[in-house]
């Protein structure tokens, strides 16, 4: 009984710090500056935040003797699709022309993109 | 001391989602709207995993596979329409 209650107490404390990377990542959302170093804090930290709490909980499940195949496959499938759609927006912002933030100091995609329009027309 | 672990990681949670809806709102571009739309997303499936927990059901976890794929597919949507104006192309073969 003893030792089940600390292995649930280790799994809800695997939830509080996925919450904490989470919120440390809306943070990162709000204080940088332009849209790609947003999307930078935001993809990895809220993936890594939502990795520990469905971890977390399916190891809360888990030690009951419930295995949930939803479950695993929520976290396999967040996992898979988290950065893809961080890179498709990042990708949109880009060819839609939002600019970089003052800061940045060098655009080496910028002449490749030229150039490849350049080769088109 | 679960239930206030929990109740905890809950309360940081609402502050997660309550600076995306900041960012929602103020954010200059169309994209960082639909990036707070995804990151909204996400965080709702944090917040079921933690309420499931919470009141001990393992009913609610097809939320969150449904949640998963419904987000990913409306980023998609969204992030294809503003980079090319459609999101469904015709076919281009006639």
């Amino acid at each position: 009984m003893n030792v089940i209650n600390q292995i649930e107490l280790a799994a809800v404390f695997l939830i509080l710090v996925g919450t904490i990377a989470s919120f440390l990542s809306a943070i990162g959302f709000i204080r940088l500056p332009d849209l790609y170093t947003r999307a930078h804090a935001l993809s990895k930290g809220s993936t890594m935040g939502v990795l520990f709490i469905l971890v977390g909980t399916f190891f809360f499940f888990f030690i009951d003797g419930y295995f949930s195949i939803r479950l695993f496959l929520g976290i396999l499938f967040v996992f898979l699709t988290a950065p893809v759609s961080a890179h498709v927006i990042v990708r949109a912002a880009y060819r839609s022309n939002v600019p970089l933030a003052k800061e940045s100091v060098r655009d080496d995609l910028k002449e490749v993109l030229q150039e490849e329009v350049y080769n088109h027309k | 001391m679960i239930q206030g672990i929990l109740l905890c990681s809950l309360t940081f949670l609402s502050f997660a989602i309550f600076v995306t809806v900041f960012r929602l709102v103020k954010g200059p571009t169309a994209l960082d709207r639909v990036q707070a739309l995804d990151a909204l997303g996400i965080n709702l499936i944090s917040g079921v995993a933690i309420f499931s927990v919470f009141i001990r059901s393992t009913g609610f976890f097809e939320v969150i596979l449904l949640i998963g794929i419904l987000s990913f597919i409306g980023t998609i949507a969204f992030a294809r329409f503003i980079e090319r104006g459609v999101v469904i192309e015709r076919n281009q073969s006639d």
